[in-house]
């Protein structure tokens, strides 16, 4: 029998309570693998290339103030900018007040914005048909499924921030490098009904030449409108997704905490087990000691037992965590935000190595006395 | 015949390493769920404790929020006098046009710029929220760039001081004051002059909305219908309770990962619970034996592994709630889907958060505990004693 082997047999000896230690071992670092997705999401996700190229414009004062249209002209004239589109939160309802009736209308310029939107596919002839319909609008291709959704369709929203009902059809149906939940429809369509509305534009979209020229586009735009009656605040597309989530709270904090209490509770459950399991063997010890065995094959013996169930309900943590994720980020009236997630190797490879130190941790001080035990002492445990 | 509970703590206590550690491992558990369950309790009572039963809220007809748009000011006359709204002592109709908009400051720990709301009222505006009372300076004068900011913009932001000035829209805003309106929603607004206010954000000429004040719930239900079944205003009025309740919404995220985040840690808990339980019924078949002997049923012992398994969990639900102690009343933001501005609540740990939390922990340690008491019951005699 290799020393593999035996680590494996003794590892699984006590069937019933191996199983129960993986299971435990299991969701936790399910739970752990979650967390640590939504926090690559939140914070690490470095987005696609074309967003790296992207900024975003709106009111130094807050989002819901507005800027004069005229800045747009102004934006274009900085060097470094390929294109700008104001683009403008409508709000509204569709069908009722319910969460999952709920998804991002944006008024926009139909001429200008997918060609900041690089990343959006949609077919020439219905990208034509929405230019030449003014009260024409463009969905998300998961959208459009969700609802149903056909070319020539027609959607309601009734207006909330803006007096007024807008009566769109659908002329395309696009592709985003991942849901956007959004639709986009002609600004111009709001301004002529809304006379408030009028030469006004909520954000501006902006693409750059190259990622690099983003802070210094960003800057240059500020320093246009400081001291104009209205400035601005133009900042990166990822810094600008960045400041929703701030706004929910300390989600750092929290995401972190439940990390903490998580792994503190999988090392406490992790190292009861092992020590149960160690103490029951004290007769084997000794037996082993008596056959010849070093205190360190012992305690190496005992920690790789450890490593080896925790990893194992490492591995099966990570497998649930991914059905898990693939079925969250499907599921229907999922936010915005968590709707692109995804586990991805780093993450998994950190979780398997989160669980891999657990075991070895737990196990140290179990298997140190393990080691150290007295023969004679040992064989005559009863336990 | 049952055993004894005192067997049980005393198996308990022979074993304190294991019972410690097993008992640790709920306990951390029982917070996390402590935890989320008195975040969402103190959310509630910002907002619970937010509206007045007599204030009728008006706002343009398809608004669910005080930010989304306007009505004409021209409409505010015929509001103020409509019957069953309040007088104050000089005999004027208790009733407020105001603005609601959002502004973004900094955050005194430099964590970041968050989104605030200011409101812009009326003098009457402050009589029909008689709960906001100043902890410090003086109301802001009409007509001046002054506001007073309620105790959490106070705590969390620079520059919210008493002689301060804030930097937001066109200017600068002297504070004045500083308001407590007992841990409510108003608490994370600062106010402001109505007109100076719409001035500043180009909204002159219109309300957001309008707060009436009934002289009593029956009026101010009437009110509110009177409001909303005119069809000329093309209003809708709502009482400022239901308003607010509507708003405890925004805790539906922290709700939903909570309860996943405290399922999953239950399962994992309730397994861990499961092995040492069986460990403790593998230690003592020798003892379970004699007992079954001397003449104790299986159902006594059944029942006293549960028992067992119980204690174990309850002694989790104790710590796991001691550890939560030193949080309790710490306060925290969370953005309001419906005003996108920061609300600043406190953690509660009410009696009801308590006992949910030990419902909770028994729930595991009888998932935990069930199936290996089973197992101690069903033992062979013979077997167990010959072991």
């Amino acid at each position: 029998m290799t020393l593999a082997r035996f680590v494996t047999k003794s590892a699984f000896r006590n069937k019933r309570r191996s199983i129960l230690t993986v299971l435990s071992l299991t969701f936790s670092l399910l739970l752990l693998t979650l967390m640590m997705t939504v926090w690559r999401v939140f914070y690490l996700d470095t987005f696609s290339a074309e967003s790296a190229q992207r900024l975003v414009t709106r009111h130094r004062v807050s989002l819901t103030q507005s800027m004069p249209s005229f800045y747009r002209d102004k934006i274009r004239s900085v060097p470094g900018v390929i294109a700008v589109a104001p683009n403008n939160w409508f709000g509204g309802v569709y069908k009722d007040h319910k969460p999952e009736n709920f998804f991002a209308r944006f008024g926009t310029d139909p001429e200008e914005i997918l060609k900041i939107f690089t990343d959006f596919k949609i077919p020439g002839d219905q990208l034509q048909a929405w230019q030449r319909d003014r009260a024409g609008v463009i969905v998300d291709d998961q959208l459009a499924k969700k609802y149903g959704w056909k070319l020539g369709d027609r959607i309601m929203l009734q207006g909330d921030i803006y007096p007024i009902d807008l009566e769109l059809t659908i002329r395309g149906i696009y592709n985003g490098p991942e849901p956007t939940n959004s639709i986009y429809f002609n600004q111009k369509y709001v301004e002529e009904a809304v006379p408030f509305a009028n030469g006004k534009a909520g954000t501006f979209e902006i693409l750059a030449d190259a990622p690099g020229s983003v802070p210094r586009i960003a800057s240059a735009v500020d320093d246009m409108f400081r001291n104009s009656p209205e400035p601005t605040k133009t900042e990166s597309e990822k810094a600008f997704e960045l400041g929703f989530i701030n706004s929910i709270g300390n989600v750092k904090a929290f995401i972190l905490s439940i990390c903490f209490a998580v792994l503190f509770a999988t090392l406490l459950v992790s190292a009861t087990t092992l020590a149960m399991s160690i103490r029951e063997r004290t007769r084997e010890v000794a037996v082993l000691k008596t056959l010849g065995f070093t205190r360190q094959l012992i305690l190496e013996l005992y920690i790789g037992e450890a490593v080896l169930v925790s990893l194992t309900g490492g591995a099966f943590g990570c497998a649930l965590a991914f059905v898990v994720v693939s079925a969250m980020s499907h599921a229907p009236g999922m936010s915005l935000f968590l709707s692109g997630m995804k586990v991805t190797a780093p993450t998994l490879m950190l979780a398997i190595l989160v669980a891999g130190i657990v075991g070895l941790v737990s196990a140290i001080v179990p298997a140190y006395h393990a080691a150290k035990l007295d023969i004679v002492e040992g064989l005559r445990y009863i336990g | 015949m049952a055993i004894p509970i005192s067997y049980n703590i005393r198996n308990l206590k022979l074993r304190k390493g294991l019972t410690i550690m097993t008992a640790l491992g709920i306990a951390l558990t029982v917070t996390t769920a402590v935890f989320l369950m008195a975040l969402l309790a103190g959310l509630k009572k910002a907002f619970m404790a937010s509206g007045d039963p007599v204030n009728v809220l008006v706002m343009r007809k398809g608004s669910t929020a005080e930010l989304s748009g306007g009505f004409d000011a021209n409409l505010f006359p015929t509001l103020r006098t409509l019957p069953g709204v309040a007088k104050d002592a000089q005999g004027q109709p208790i009733a407020s046009g105001e603005w609601v908009v959002v502004v973004v400051l900094p955050r005194k720990d430099g964590t970041g710029e968050v989104n605030v709301s200011v409101r812009g009222l009326m003098p009457a505006g402050l009589t029909l929220r008689p709960n906001a009372k100043l902890i410090e300076g003086r109301w802001f004068t009409p007509g001046q760039r002054e506001v007073v900011v309620g105790n959490s913009i106070h705590n969390r932001f620079s520059g919210a001081n008493v002689g301060d000035n804030l930097d937001f829209a066109k200017g600068q805003w002297k504070v004045v004051g500083v308001f407590d309106s007992g841990g409510t929603a108003y608490d994370s607004e600062i106010w402001g002059d109505v007109n100076q206010i719409s001035a500043d954000f180009d909204r002159q000429g219109g309300y957001a909305s309008v707060y009436l004040r009934a002289t009593d719930p029956v009026a101010a239900d009437a009110l509110m219908h009177r409001v909303s079944d005119d069809q000329r205003l093309k209003l809708e009025g709502t009482l400022e309770t239901e308003y607010y309740e509507k708003q405890t919404s925004s805790g539906g995220a922290i709700k939903f990962i909570g309860t996943f985040v405290a399922i999953i840690m239950a399962i994992g808990s309730s397994f861990a619970a499961m092995n040492t339980m069986y460990a403790a019924v593998a230690y003592r078949s020798r003892e379970i034996a004699t007992l079954r002997v001397i003449g104790f049923s299986r159902s006594s012992i059944l029942t006293s592994f549960v028992i067992e398994a119980l204690l174990l969990s309850l002694l989790g639900a104790i710590v796991g709630i001691v550890l939560i102690l030193p949080f309790n009343g710490m306060s925290t933001g969370i953005g309001n889907s419906l005003t996108f501005s920061e609300t600043v609540f406190s953690l509660h740990l009410t009696w009801g958060v308590a006992i949910a939390a030990v419902v909770f922990a028994l729930i595991m340690g009888l998932l935990g505990g069930f199936a290996p008491a089973w197992h101690a019951a069903r033992q062979d005699i013979l077997t167990s004693l010959r072991a």
